[in-house]
């Protein structure tokens, strides 16, 4: 594609004003669209540098400046950075917070080097990193004093729900799978109208079902906290989803490698483990990563049920009266948080479904 | 003993029977301690509390809703409610979608640059932070009686949006969307469906013809029946003291919600779009361009067709799950059919039957949603050797 633009037909160089003419002034029609939509773009960023730079307020406590500027009140991000980050977690132990969220960053950075593409390896690391994780934030030993879950907050918990739900839920997934590709016509059928069934009902309902319901229908005993049965609803939710993309890589697959797997004598166990699933995983690995993105990104409908994530503590950030004139502020810094997990796995997915030349073969 | 079980056909039945019995043995024994635990707290179950009268309001309902209304008039309000949002939301999304999508394979450079923006700012933020954005900065509009009217007729006011309207009731409004809709579906039924290939066009227009006159009708009469007693059938928003009065005010509630769903479906949609444009085979194109039909002509009669027929099945999917995302409403306590059902069960406690009500709602529409669109895709859809596109 990059080639051809700067070359023409007939395979001259063509020069730089040759190029950009091709691309936006192509045809009169071109022109006009160009035209009108560069005046649009200009505006609006003209718009935006002088909110957000020109006439904007820096620095920590200048809330009477901020309420005199007509631009962008970054001062509530400089004075308040702390609540969006950690919460309501203890002042003094909030470096565990941020070391743990950079450990969840590291496994998640980790997991996109070639060297763990592997279930043993990958279940290793995510197992590990999410130990460490889960000791740091909650103390009670080696010296740390204990934070239970009702004080975590913040980006913490936000990583921690995401990474609980991908290692609760890919397992699970895995197994619904196959109980959705089962031989058994019962088998199959009732785990495919359970997969349909909760696939076709809003996450939101899930987890307040989870969340508020649970309690009554449960015996006082599986009843636990209400975080964990969060995580759990979810991770029911994603299983559904992630079953029905493994399915569809599992069915990619030409028949013939069961089938060979069966012809050397393979039992159900090792076909699946050594032959089924490793291409599967590879044929879905594009929904697989937008499937992980979606997630990351709806862990932030557990503010609703009454959670303290990155979302709910931005809020709390601008709901004092001190701050309150400044969520627009609060919720573009918590936007780009999102944006820039969220951007950079899908740009990575984007890089590996170009290297691994998926649907090319 | 041993040789019964190593018998392959009585293990299969007996996995099966294992299967099935263990599920069906794990949700009676919820809804038992359900039971027993809600007796325990001296709550009657059973759907009879449906015809209570509730004794909370609603703040934006398209039927008539007092406070003595029973509760499944409630429950009714809230899926109108939601259906109404999704329609709408659904409408624009699509709208955005296709003409971003169109943008990013449109050559042009300028418009690549600014569909790729669009889709991958809204795309790449998760729903209820764009929710909670658009609604803060709705509320944070001047009052009203600060505020002049746009063209004379719009006021963006933070107390809601005012437009021009008719005086008729939520409920018609309602119906007249959904029966435009339906003309729409079965104007695209007409166009495509193979059934009618053999029909001349010139005949298929009359059809067409007719079938727009049958809505105008329809409209028209449900208008003149839903009229509001002693107004002006046509109201535009006044500057009357300190408020605005007359016109249709859009609570910031419903419009923040139609904004932010319909912009983040919008960029779903707009990946999706290009995606299909992308899989048409070049020599498609070229050969309308050999023919000498015009870059339009090539757009409207070959591109656009073949896109809509590649990218139906991966578009139903995802108005299902944008119809999935309206229950993010409740964020704002815009009153949709979640928040209808979780004031419900806050008030009443008859947790167990609200909730089923509640996610019998969703998958009867959700499925009605994919059935309507499936039937759609199956009568548009090529058919044999066609499919090489």
């Amino acid at each position: 594609m990059s080639v051809s633009k700067s070359v023409s037909h007939d395979g001259v160089p063509i020069s730089i004003f040759g190029a950009i003419r091709k691309k936006y002034f192509a045809t009169p029609t071109d022109i006009v669209v160009s035209s009108i939509l560069a005046v649009l773009v200009l505006w609006l960023l003209a718009n935006v540098i002088d909110w957000a730079f020109v006439k904007a307020v820096f620095g920590a406590g200048r809330r009477d400046d901020c309420l005199a500027a007509e631009g962008a009140c970054w001062s509530v991000i400089a004075s308040r950075w702390r609540i969006v980050l950690f919460g309501l977690y203890p002042f003094e132990e909030q470096w565990r917070s941020g070391v743990a969220c950079l450990i969840m960053v590291i496994v998640a950075a980790l997991s996109c080097v070639p060297y763990f593409w592997n279930g043993k390896r990958l279940l290793g690391l995510w197992l590990s990193g999410f130990a460490v994780f889960y000791v740091l934030m909650r103390g009670g030993f080696l010296g740390l004093t204990p934070v239970f879950e009702q004080n975590w907050g913040g980006l913490a918990l936000t990583l921690f729900i995401f990474a609980a739900v991908c290692i609760l839920g890919m397992p699970m997934a895995i197994v619904f799978a196959l109980l959705r590709r089962s031989e058994l016509p019962w088998i199959s059928r009732t785990m495919g109208l359970i997969i349909d069934t909760i696939r076709s009902l809003p996450l939101l309902t899930i987890m307040f079902t989870f969340a508020i319901v649970s309690p009554f229908v449960l015996p006082d005993w599986a009843v636990g906290d209400k975080l964990y049965r969060v995580i759990v609803g979810y991770a029911i939710f994603f299983a559904c989803y992630q079953a029905e993309i493994i399915r569809g890589g599992i069915q990619g697959l030409p028949a013939g490698q069961e089938e060979a797997a069966k012809a050397l004598g393979m039992g159900y166990w090792h076909r699946i483990g050594y032959i089924v699933l490793p291409q599967a995983f590879r044929n879905a690995l594009p929904p697989t990563i937008n499937q992980i993105v979606i997630t990351f990104k709806e862990t932030s409908l557990v503010t609703i049920i009454g959670f303290f994530d990155v979302m709910a503590s931005g809020r709390a950030a601008s709901g004092t009266a001190e701050w309150s004139f400044a969520h627009v502020e609060v919720y573009c810094f918590v936007a780009l948080i999102f944006f820039v997990f969220v951007f950079s796995l899908s740009r990575y997915g984007a890089y590996l479904e170009r290297r691994l030349g998926v649907g090319r073969r | 003993m041993l040789a019964i079980l190593k018998n392959r056909h009585v293990r299969d039945t007996g996995f099966q029977a294992g299967f099935v019995g263990a599920l069906v043995i794990l949700i009676v024994a919820l809804v038992v301690t359900g039971k027993a635990n809600l007796e325990a707290q001296g709550l009657t179950s059973g759907f009879g509390f449906l015809e209570r009268s509730t004794g909370w309001r609603i703040s934006f309902s398209l039927i008539d809703y007092t406070t003595s209304s029973p509760y499944w008039l409630a429950l009714v309000v809230g899926l109108l409610n939601s259906l109404f949002l999704g329609a709408v939301s659904l409408s624009f999304a699509t709208l955005i979608g296709v003409t971003v999508g169109v943008m990013r394979t449109s050559g042009n450079g300028m418009a690549e640059l600014v569909g790729t923006t669009f889709v991958e700012i809204f795309r790449n933020v998760p729903l209820i932070l764009q929710l909670l954005f658009w609604y803060s900065l709705l509320l944070s509009l001047p009052a009203p009686r600060e505020v002049e009217p746009v063209l004379g007729v719009f006021a963006f006011t933070g107390r809601g949006i005012y437009i021009p309207g008719l005086n008729i009731t939520g409920l018609s409004a309602f119906l007249i969307v959904v029966s435009l809709i339906a003309g729409a579906s079965v104007n695209l039924w007409l166009s495509t469906a193979e059934r009618f290939k053999t029909v001349s066009v010139a005949v298929r227009r009359k059809w067409k013809i007719c079938l727009w006159l049958g809505v105008a009708i329809v409209v028209f009469a449900i208008t003149w029946w839903g009229r509001l007693p002693e107004t002006p059938f046509f109201t535009i928003p006044e500057h009357r003291g300190l408020n605005y009065r007359n016109g249709i005010r859009v609570s910031p509630e419903l419009f923040a919600c139609i904004i932010a769903i319909s912009i983040y479906g919008a960029a779903y949609i707009a990946e999706i779009i290009r995606s299909g444009f992308n899989a048409i085979s070049p020599g498609q194109g070229e050969a309308g361009h050999a023919l000498g039909l015009s870059r339009w002509q090539i757009f409207t009669r070959i591109r656009l067709p073949l896109a809509i027929r590649i990218v139906m099945p991966t578009l139903i999917n995802q108005y299902v799950w944008l119809f999935k995302a309206t229950t993010i409403g409740i964020a704002i306590s815009f009153t949709d059919f979640f928040m209808v059902v979780s004031t419900a069960i806050n008030q009443s406690g008859q947790t167990l039957e609200l909730i089923a009500i509640l996610m019998g709602g969703f998958l009867v529409i959700n499925y009605s949603i994919a059935w309507v669109l499936n039937r759609v895709n199956d009568a548009i859809k090529l058919k044999g050797t066609q499919m090489r596109i």
